[in-house]
């Protein structure tokens, strides 16, 4: 073992997967994951986290390398012997048991007696605020009151890390945010290590400890939340969280980290270089459109400024949407705050926009 | 809200007035009727084609007027006179007489059989009688004594007295095994013709039998259906329904031919080395037969209502017990089984009331020994002609089934049944 793996919890060690011999669904995966740590696997349907996560319940065997659980390789160890909790996409609360009965299997099946059982499912039941609900069937209560049991069951029996596969998929955008920050405050307040799937950006960001981009089957970016949306590695995870713009050019020049970019148009643009090397490289530029600025006085001196004209303003309450025509292309978006005293832009308008050069990333052309 | 009626004395009224009930079933009415217009074909046909029949069959059970509609002056005798009266001049008359009318109308026959059924040997006596009764005279007794000397037996006054009320709960006590006495006490049937009774317990334990077995073959492969992949689940259902399209004879035969004792299997078996040419094994014409044919016939029944039970469980459960630290054993008893009751129960008691009634396979594999009720049924139906018993036992039969029913419905609920 080498001793990067020493204080890993969890590690994926070169992890390959394979359903049908032929291609690979999860490429070389390389992921330790620190005990009491909060990890979300995030990505689009098919890029191979959900494969991930059952590989490390134990539902899926990995093809090759090693899945480490504290220091002990688990590939061999059948899901019941895993000691992992696991929430289900759509609860897998058991139809025919009460909750309380939900709640009490998983320390059933390990023997426990019985008013043991009984305290701990009462203790259980409270942390999720539920304490009145042990008599009921999971088809009496409603999607965040059925989400809370199956959390409830997958902490009951105390193990050390807890698996969420896309969790807060089926409740509607109000009680999912209720419950992102419930779950976050339990993982906080037990110290447990969670690992958790989705496809939710927002999720993700507002979760966790660090986030793994996955996409065509490897990780894109492994990233503490801010990293990942001010700083993207390369275009899919720039084009994948958040909103986006992207300027194609051809790096002009290039000094530390410092890079001036020629687009199509013959513009010239200032950026930070990430994952360019050398002159006269396609690149493509990715600016966060809440960076963007128009006001001369909020530039720095010497940054270049390239015309647009305004095409669209949408109110959006807290903030005004404005749609642009940039370098040739109509999809350029800035976001300005609707502050007393902004500035009212109308379409049709010509103006000059610009940004800090460390908030545009020369990134790997698509 | 002006323009919300106030509910006064707790009833709410439309905008206009009007009561909201009476205007909610005017408003529906047309639909209404235009549903029961749809359904009134199929219940025409169900009251017509199963509901009248069945009644019938309940009535012939307990009224066979064979006597009394051919022997009026006796039933009117009969009728007069308190039972354990002994024959007097009249009673003899009016023998002679409706014997002598029974006997020009070539209904005596009938008479014969219906008194036959409650003392066997009696139909002849009839018969013979009547042939020389247009030329009795008075005194009847001597006459009819002269013709057969049994008429002067008090059983069969007894038993004529019986038979001469059409309505009579006899046949439901012969289908028990039960007969009255020349007294009118109910007694059981001496042993050597107690049949009924051990052939129904006999029919119900083969039912379940046979309900079991389906149920051991039919869950792996319901179970197997609903988890393949649907390119391969489809192929496994057209060949859970390939019996279905194949007729019943030609399966059946197929099981003579594979299990008879010059048959496929046993030859094999001897080729094999397995058994010994002397050893071949009967596995047709006996009870065997008729389980083995049986389960093969009804095992879609079982398989299907399982799989459409099966389909819609999601694996995240076995696998949710699995991560809660159930061994994959557990998993199953514990989670996935409770969820497959409904179909549990719907497949058995769809299997084990079809196998109740069942009567094509047993008559052809059954042999001696693998028959079952409703063979019976048909007999008395088809050769003894003696439809008041058989309806009897269909009625008993009915009953027994609409009883298991019942208690399945007390036990499972017969809410938790699903059929597809």
């Amino acid at each position: 073992m080498s001793e990067s793996h020493n204080d890993a919890f969890v590690a994926f060690d070169r992890v390959q997967k394979s359903y049908d011999g032929v291609s690979l669904v999860v490429k070389d995966l390389n992921l330790n994951i620190a005990k009491g740590e909060f990890l979300t696997m995030l990505g689009p349907s098919g890029s191979g986290k959900t494969t991930c996560l059952m590989m490390l319940a134990g539902f899926e065997t990995a093809t090759n390398g090693e899945i480490r659980l504290d220091g002990t390789n688990i590939n061999m160890v059948p899901p019941h012997k895993r000691g992992i909790g696991m929430v289900f996409q759509n609860y897998a609360l058991f139809p025919h048991m009460t909750v309380g009965e939900n709640l009490s299997f998983p320390l059933e099946v390990r023997g426990m007696g019985k008013s043991d059982r009984e305290a701990k499912v009462a203790r259980a039941l409270d942390m999720v605020q539920m304490g009145a609900f042990a008599n009921r069937r999971p088809a009496q209560l409603s999607g965040g009151q059925q989400q809370r049991i199956a959390l409830a069951r997958a902490l009951v029996f105390d193990p050390k890390l807890v698996l969420m596969d896309e969790p807060l998929g089926a409740l509607d955008k109000q009680l999912r945010e209720h419950m992102q920050f419930e779950i976050k405050h339990l993982h906080e307040s037990l110290g447990i290590t969670v690992v958790y799937v989705t496809h939710d950006q927002g999720e993700a960001l507002t979760m966790s400890d660090r986030i793994a981009v996955f996409n065509d089957g490897r990780i894109q970016q492994l990233a503490p939340p801010a990293d990942l949306y001010e700083r993207p590695d390369n275009s899919f995870v720039a084009g994948f969280i958040g909103e986006n713009n992207k300027l194609p050019g051809t790096l002009e020049e290039l000094s530390g980290d410092k890079a001036l970019v020629r687009l199509a148009t013959g513009e010239l643009i200032d950026a930070t270089p990430v994952n360019v090397t050398q002159k006269g490289q396609q690149t493509l530029v990715s600016i966060r459109p809440e960076r963007v600025e128009f006001k001369t006085g909020m530039m720095p001196p010497g940054a270049h400024m390239i015309g647009a004209e305004v095409l669209e303003v949408i109110y959006m309450g807290d903030i005004l949407r404005t749609r642009l025509r940039v370098a040739g292309s109509d999809d350029f978006v800035m976001k300005c705050r609707n502050t007393q005293g902004q500035t009212r832009l109308s379409p049709g308008e010509q103006i000059k926009v610009g940004w800090h050069p460390q908030d545009a990333r020369a990134l790997d052309p698509i | 809200m002006a323009d919300m009626s106030a509910p006064a004395g707790g009833l709410l009224t439309t905008s206009d007035g009007r009561p909201l009930k009476s205007a909610l079933a005017t408003a529906q009415k047309r639909a209404k009727r235009r549903a029961f217009l749809l359904v009134l074909p199929l219940l025409a046909f169900i009251v017509i084609t199963f509901i009248v029949p069945i009644g019938q069959l309940m009535h012939q059970a307990i009224y066979n007027d064979g006597f009394s509609a051919n022997m009026p002056r006796m039933t009117a005798w009969f009728a007069e006179t308190p039972p354990g009266t002994e024959p007097d001049d009249a009673a003899w008359e009016a023998l002679a007489l409706d014997l002598k009318d029974a006997a020009a109308a070539r209904s005596v026959g009938v008479v014969g059989t219906r008194v036959n059924y409650e003392m066997s040997g009696t139909r002849s006596l009839f018969t013979s009688t009547a042939r020389g009764a247009a030329r009795f005279e008075p005194p009847y007794r001597d006459a009819l004594l002269a013709a057969d000397e049994k008429w002067a037996d008090p059983n069969l006054w007894g038993t004529m007295r019986q038979v001469s009320d059409a309505y009579s709960a006899n046949f439901f006590l012969a289908a028990i095994d039960m007969t009255r006495d020349v007294n009118g006490k109910i007694v059981p049937m001496p042993e050597e013709r107690q049949i009924y009774v051990s052939l129904f317990v006999k029919t119900f334990l083969l039912a379940g039998l046979i309900t079991f077995t389906c149920f051991l073959l039919g869950f792996p492969i319901a179970h197997l259906l609903a988890t393949l992949p649907m390119k391969w689940s489809n192929l496994l259902m057209i060949l859970v329904l390939l019996p279905f399209w194949t007729s019943l004879l030609v399966r059946t035969t197929s099981w003579m031919v594979l299990l008879q004792q010059q048959g496929v299997v046993n030859n094999t078996m001897v080729a094999l080395g397995i058994i010994s040419e002397d050893g071949r094994i009967q596995m047709i014409y006996n009870q065997m037969g008729t389980i083995i044919a049986m389960t093969h016939i009804l095992l879609p029944f079982m398989i299907l209502p399982l799989y459409s039970v099966m389909r819609p469980i999601p694996p995240s459960y076995v696998r949710a017990a699995r991560s809660l630290g159930a061994t994959s054993w557990t998993a199953f008893r514990r989670v996935y089984l409770p969820q497959t009751l409904p179909g549990v129960g719907a497949g058995s008691l769809l299997v084990f009331i079809l196998a109740v009634g069942y009567y094509i396979t047993p008559a052809l594999v059954g042999g001696a020994s693998g028959q079952l009720i409703s063979n019976l049924i048909a007999f008395h139906m088809q050769s003894s002609l003696n439809w008041s018993l058989a309806s009897a036992l269909a009625a008993l039969l009915l009953g027994a089934v609409l009883v298991l029913y019942w208690i399945y419905d007390r036990l499972v609920g017969i809410d938790n049944l699903k059929l597809g």
